[in-house]
């Protein structure tokens, strides 16, 4: 298609395009020298460091290192000075409202989005949304995107030569409900290689987006799946040094929230950091959103 | 209300470009239309090259300098401004945005845009303000502006082009570096 290079926005149909040479990629590339073991050993050395830090009182981290060089690509793309502490302003107290005219109520149910049924183990993704008080985030956008069964994004530049699923795209949006609570009915996906390292895999996982009530609240994420294996040895997962934080990006299995002969489930909640606005009464439950 | 220890953030890797990017989601309203700017830049890593899979969202009041309240982002309408925006980065690591110049919150206060950026190989996302160039008195008086050494002051504050639009780039990495902000009250742990 032609468009102006600098309008980055038409990347939609662009992305959506099928590797054409699968095996191509099969071969690792001579750049990916660096082993599984070299990069363990470096992340090895991260862990002890900090489990020395906190024994000597340091307090527990909660979020990711921006500075972590095991995951080769945040090297130049980490700012070197600390972030500069502010106190949020007038816009930055507010978050762009979204409703029901934004998402429709079919886009959080992944599986049936196409003519067919998607392969792989269908699952119910369940949880809710809250602020650092632990108050509800009701009315917020919610948006997800994942690989699908075989490990493989509906993206141009996903090499992996696993099978594209002609019924999967992988993408879904909600709406929360008032108590906070968002759903999506999609298919587990599947772990896949990437090209940080020799053998490097990336544990099975769902990207997530969410708002909260304050600009300040923004966050991207990765929800992952219980029990694992490739934990010890993904440099993004690591990149959160902190077991206890780690573990909150870890679904639980529900069985209670398992649908008989249908779906299994697995619950996750959201913990935004506090909102820094002043709250009245009135405001407390999500007057932003969905009026019209 | 007891305090609950927020979830991770992680990067948003290389592949949302299918998930992310939707219709108009850069044109805060319709290009052209009365009072219209761009706002364009481009994105750069600590070697000074240009990175293609970036990904920024911009949240403003309007011109008057109301914050806006209003559903509708995702499927504009052409009329209704949202105040809210989004916009991947092309090949060459350039962004824009069609919006309107903000207005001040409150009477003297220095109008700015918030922005949240999302880069593969970023960890987490970061958050930044691009000021208008123009009135200097309300610049000075800036609470985080005149907390900085000018040099990075500079770095939050837009150029204004001929056309009258806007062109900030933003660094995350390197001498001229981008100020990026932390809201946090307790000392952030996670540098
Ligand atoms: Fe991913």
């Amino acid at each position: 298609m032609l468009l102006d290079a600098n309008a980055g926005h038409y990347q939609d149909d662009d992305e959506l395009v099928p590797a054409a040479e699968p095996h191509a990629a099969h071969a690792p590339s001579d750049a990916a020298v660096e082993t599984q073991a070299d990069l363990s050993a470096e992340i090895e050395a991260i862990g002890e460091a900090y489990a020395r830090a906190l024994k000597d009182g340091a307090p527990p981290e909660t979020q990711p290192r921006l500075d972590f060089a095991p995951y080769r690509s945040s090297i130049l793309r980490h700012p070197t000075k600390s972030l500069h502490h502010a106190d949020p302003e007038t816009i930055e107290l507010y978050s762009p409202a979204f409703g029901h005219q934004d998402v429709h109520a079919l886009e959080s149910d992944l599986t049936i989005q196409h003519n067919g049924e998607p392969q792989g183990e269908r699952i119910i993704v369940q949880g809710k949304v809250l602020d650092g008080d632990g108050r509800p985030v009701a009315g917020q956008l919610v948006e997800i995107w994942q690989a699908n069964a075989a490990g493989r994004y509906i993206h141009k530049r996903d090499q992996h030569p696993a099978p594209l699923d002609p019924n999967f795209t992988g993408v879904g949006r909600c709406i929360t409900g008032p108590d906070g609570s968002y759903r999506f009915t999609t298919i587990k996906p599947g772990a896949y290689p990437w090209k940080n390292h020799l053998n490097a895999w990336r544990p099975a996982h769902i990207h997530f987006s969410m708002f909260g009530t304050d600009f300040t609240q923004r966050i991207v994420t990765q929800m992952y799946f219980p029990g694992d294996q490739l934990f010890p040895l993904d440099p993004i997962y690591q990149s959160i040094v902190d077991q206890d934080a780690r573990d909150r990006l870890v679904a639980k299995y529900d069985h209670e929230l398992t649908s008989p002969e249908w779906a299994l489930g697995y619950n996750w909640d959201i913990v935004l950091s506090g909102s820094k606005r002043t709250w009245t009464e009135n405001e407390a439950f999500g007057d932003a959103g969905d009026e019209e | 209300m007891s305090k609950l220890i927020p979830t991770p953030g992680q990067t948003v890797g290389p592949f949302y470009g299918y998930a992310l990017p939707f219709n108009k989601d850069n044109e805060l309203l319709a290009p052209g239309s009365a009072g219209s700017i761009r706002l364009q830049g481009t994105v750069y890593d600590g070697a000074g090259d240009a990175i293609p899979d970036a990904i920024l969202e911009i949240w403003q009041p309007d011109a008057e300098g109301k914050v806006v309240q209003r559903t509708g982002s995702l499927v504009r309408d052409g009329y209704t401004f949202t105040g809210w925006g989004r916009a991947a980065v092309g090949h060459s690591g350039v962004f824009t945005f069609t919006t309107v110049n903000p207005g001040p919150t409150e009477a003297g206060a220095a109008p700015f845009i918030s922005v949240a950026v999302f880069a593969r190989g970023l960890m987490n996302r970061l958050f930044t303000r691009i000021y208008l160039p123009e009135n200097e008195e309300a610049l000075a008086a800036d609470p985080l502006l005149s907390s900085l050494d000018p040099e990075r002051r500079s770095t939050l504050i837009a150029r204004r082009d001929a056309d009258g639009g806007l062109t900030w780039d933003l660094r995350l990495q390197g001498g001229n570096e981008t100020v990026f902000l932390d809201f946090e009250r307790v000392e952030s742990a996670s540098q």
